[in-house]
């Protein structure tokens, strides 16, 4: 029988590891710091869990998710990067900016092996731009000397071909990897051009997080398949991670959400994850996290990646207060010698807490050791009102207009936030709330997405019917169960200026994974 | 905006800084080109111009004039036809004239202050990402518009363009001048500002007609241009109140309480709140937090030709075009 499931979430301060059972119930969970190698600290998570189940119980591990780091770390750092050969197929249009115009100077270095606009790609309506020119592309490609590639051509969203057939050239003549821009972004050539050059960068950094999980793994005599969380809070195959690693990018807010939305069985609703230094709000729709409208930026490169709608703000446990005044400065992880509750000087947003009779459960003798700091209370309690001010309107910010949803609170720090709040329903927090990454990453779905553009006449329901054909397969691709795959986003924006209406199609499809 | 202006400092990086001229330093001969890109946003994020287009289109020029132009003028400061101007002039090692079309930006093609002081439209040159260059001799304005639409379909719904090719002598008058100098002024003004949007603010000299929040985007689409309201809730001194913007690719007409607030041609803009960065028609989404300025457009809209071409009429709204100024003062 393999009916447990490990979730691992590494975040920025602590990597979290739960366990769930085939019923989804937690019955394991840990919290360790998070190592500079990230490696280290996952293996002590998934020890520290794995030490709560007897032998019998760890061999009906079925499956082990993993959110982590590793590729927003390796980007931030300029470490272990891997050399693009950088291929646009669009010239002579779209030469007024060429590849990577926007990337931070050092970054570009680091990245690029060289970078080439030749014939190609499609116009809007399908038809060819030019005829892609192999020999161009052979031409460049010999004049570098790079890990991978990446193609991106105008339109492939809509029109692929061109960037199959050079991935087919490279594969078959020079044995690279190939990112192709199709499989990893939307409309929007540059964002998506710079998406892909990061994914093709990543490989490398790809191939140390899959061997290591799959090493980790082995060394524990665990039979486990692994899957990577990625950026929509759904889960990829190794296989895939491998090819898709820019995709792991932004996976963590994502399954706070979701497991925000599991823990209170609540699919639509507002969630505030609090932590030591701020309150990341963000917005569940249909159990999903909601996408921002805004384009993401990595590391100083500006990507058209979807990414859960975050707003954060500087509320978190070690916020400090002075006087009546809150932050945005916090103690962070110092918060343990800092905080009056804990026999430290500096008055912070817990002490302001304790102060207002919210507590968490478990540690005995804040309340005391906050009386006998000699603060002034009433001080500390209005500048808890200011604080639930600042909540109130950073959630008032994400509803959107629509108030009376419940608000789920989550992280170490949800015990700040009052019990009622205006503009939500109630206030929900839920068992476990302080693992609810990893209970995202553990109970996470596999996905498929498709985004193009399509006539907006007659056939367009045809044609709608074929792309989340295409979005299923996606899913299923991903790792999903064709039984199961569900279509859970359907976005159609009409386009301006465009002779022929047309309608710009996003389809989004999901389900569990297959057995 | 982006794409524009990173062609803009990639021309300038490529081939220098790009001189500023005002109208008055032209002589009365020099031909003056005014460029815009024509097509839709989508595609224009998409297919992004290429480097020849401008090169195309000043050699057609100055085949058609038997002299080469003497200075580049964007057709609409508004948007991102008011910064790509920059790559063009750069790319064509000329002065960028400090001046525009519109004084703001607006959807159709004969909305231009060339047309409205009289000028004929006789002449459109346009250049696609292809290499293929058409030059149009429409009978007007209106001609102008049909005829540049469907070249610009054909070549993938996105060129460049060259509209009222005129001496400096014959664009006294038709031009709306000071309008580069003055959005530098507005750049300078805003970034870096404690509060961007009262700089903003002052610096145009506009009514703030609501501080809000987005509370409802209705969009539809027809003859080729998203129509569409939008409704602004206010939040704090300005809660209880409501403002709807009836929409065409611009902000078009404000209402408050059945009233009108401000309507076209005068500028209506949709600030964000935090930033002062404007929001645009297709950006507006629910929940943002937003600013909306009002101020009085240039003079050469508010003649009766100016109101018949980019009034409230030509644009379906059935109301007397009354100045911002004189509605703030209506409604105290």
């Amino acid at each position: 029988m393999a009916d447990l499931r490990v979730g691992v979430d590494v975040g920025g301060t602590n990597t979290d590891a739960v366990v769930l059972d085939g019923s989804d119930r937690v019955i394991a969970k840990a919290k360790r710091p998070t190592s500079r190698d990230v490696t280290e600290g996952l293996r002590a998570a998934l020890d520290a869990v794995l030490a709560w189940l007897d032998p019998y119980a760890r061999k009906r591990i079925g499956r082990v998710m993993l959110g982590t780091t590793h590729a927003t770390n390796a980007i931030l750092e300029r470490r272990d990067l891997g050399r693009v050969a950088v291929l646009r197929l669009g010239a002579p249009a779209t030469t007024s900016v060429p590849p990577l115009s926007d990337w931070p100077g050092e970054l570009r270095e680091v990245v690029s092996a060289g970078e080439a606009v030749v014939p190609g790609g499609h116009y809007v309506d399908g038809r060819e731009i030019g005829r892609l020119d192999l020999d161009a592309i052979r031409r460049f490609l010999d004049g570098t000397d790079a890990d991978a590639v990446a193609v991106t051509g105008v339109f492939s969203p809509s029109s692929a071909g061109h960037e199959l057939a050079v991935r087919e050239l490279v594969q078959a003549e020079y044995g690279l990897p190939v990112s192709a821009s199709h499989e990893i972004g939307s409309l929007g050539l540059l964002e998506r051009e710079n998406a892909t050059v990061l994914n093709a960068a990543l490989y490398r950094v790809a191939a140390q997080v899959t061997g290591a999980l799959t090493a980790t793994l082995a060394e524990r005599g665990l039979d486990a398949l692994p899957y990577l969380a990625q950026n929509d809070g759904t889960l990829m195959t190794v296989e895939q991670a491998a090819r898709l690693p820019v995709s792991t990018i932004g996976s963590g807010p994502a399954n706070s959400l979701r497991g925000a939305a599991f823990l209170s069985g609540v699919p639509d609703a507002i969630v505030a994850d609090v932590g030591g230094t701020s309150t990341d709000l963000g917005v569940l729709a249909g159990g999903f996290p909601r996408e921002s409208a805004a384009a993401v930026e990595i590391g100083g490169v500006l990507t058209n990646f979807r990414m859960p709608d975050i707003l954060a703000i500087a509320l978190g446990g070690g916020t400090v207060v002075r006087g009546r005044a809150v932050g945005p400065d916090s103690v962070g992880y110092r918060i343990a010698e800092e905080a009056l509750v804990f026999g430290g000087r500096t008055p912070t947003l817990t002490d302001a807490a304790v102060a207002a009779g919210r507590l968490p459960d478990g540690p005995a003798g804040w309340a005391d050791r906050l009386a006998a700091s000699g603060a002034d209370l009433a001080e500390l309690r209005a500048a808890l009102a200011l604080a639930d001010a600042a909540a109130a309107e950073a959630v008032d910010r994400m509803a959107l207009g629509r108030a009376g949803r419940p608000l789920v609170v989550v992280g170490g720090g949800a015990f700040l936030l009052p019990a009622d709040l205006p503009g939500v329903s109630r206030v929900i927090r839920p068992e476990h709330a302080e693992v609810a990454n990893a209970v995202g990453a553990a109970i996470a779905l596999a996905s498929g997405r498709v985004d193009t553009i399509m006539p907006a006449h007659e056939s367009r329901a045809e044609a709608i019917e074929r792309v989340k054909e295409e979005a299923a397969a996606r899913a299923v691709a991903a790792g999903a169960d064709p039984a199961g795959v569900e279509i859970v986003d359907l976005l159609e924006v009409p386009l301006s200026y465009l002779a022929e209406p047309a309608v710009r199609v996003h389809v989004k499809a999901a389900g569990p994974l297959a057995r | 905006m982006r794409t524009g202006a990173l062609a803009a400092r990639r021309a300038i990086r490529t081939y220098g800084p790009v001189p500023l001229v005002r109208l008055a330093e032209l002589p009365e001969d020099a031909l003056i080109v005014p460029l815009s890109g024509i097509g839709a946003p989508t595609v224009s994020h998409e297919m992004i111009h290429g480097e020849d287009e401008p090169r195309r289109i000043a050699e057609e020029v100055e085949r058609i004039f038997g002299r080469p132009p003497a200075a580049v003028m964007s057709s609409e400061i508004g948007g991102a036809n008011g910064v790509a101007p920059v790559a063009w002039a750069a790319q064509l090692g000329l002065p960028l004239l400090d001046a525009d079309g519109m004084g703001r930006a607006f959807p159709e093609v004969q909305m231009v202050s060339m047309y409205v002081a009289g000028l004929p439209a006789d002449l459109v040159v346009m250049a696609d990402v292809a290499g293929n260059v058409v030059t149009i001799r429409p009978v007007d304005g209106l001609w102008s518009e049909r005829l540049a639409r469907a070249v610009c379909v054909a070549a993938g719904s996105h060129a460049l363009m060259a509209d009222y090719v005129i001496t400096a002598g014959r664009a006294r008058g038709a031009v709306i001048e000071g309008t580069v100098t003055r959005a530098l002024e507005i750049g300078r003004a805003t970034e870096g500002a404690a509060d961007p949007l009262e700089a903003l603010r002052s610096e145009l000299g506009a009514v703030r007609l609501i501080t809000g929040k987005l509370t409802d985007v209705e969009r539809r689409t027809s003859g080729g241009f998203v129509r569409g309201t939008a409704t602004i809730e206010g939040t704090g001194g300005d809660r209880g109140r409501t403002l709807t913007l009836e929409l065409q690719n611009e902000n078009l007409v404000a209402v408050e309480d059945g009233r009108v607030r401000a309507m076209v041609p005068d500028l209506i803009t949709v600030a964000d709140t935090e930033t002062a960065a404007a929001v645009q028609t297709e950006g507006l989404r629910y929940g943002q937090r937003v600013a909306v300025l009002a101020w009085p457009c240039d003079p050469l809209w508010r003649t009766p030709r100016g109101l018949e071409t980019a009034g409230p009429r030509a644009f379906g709204h059935d109301l007397e075009y009354v100045p911002v100024e004189e509605l703030e003062t209506r409604h105290g």
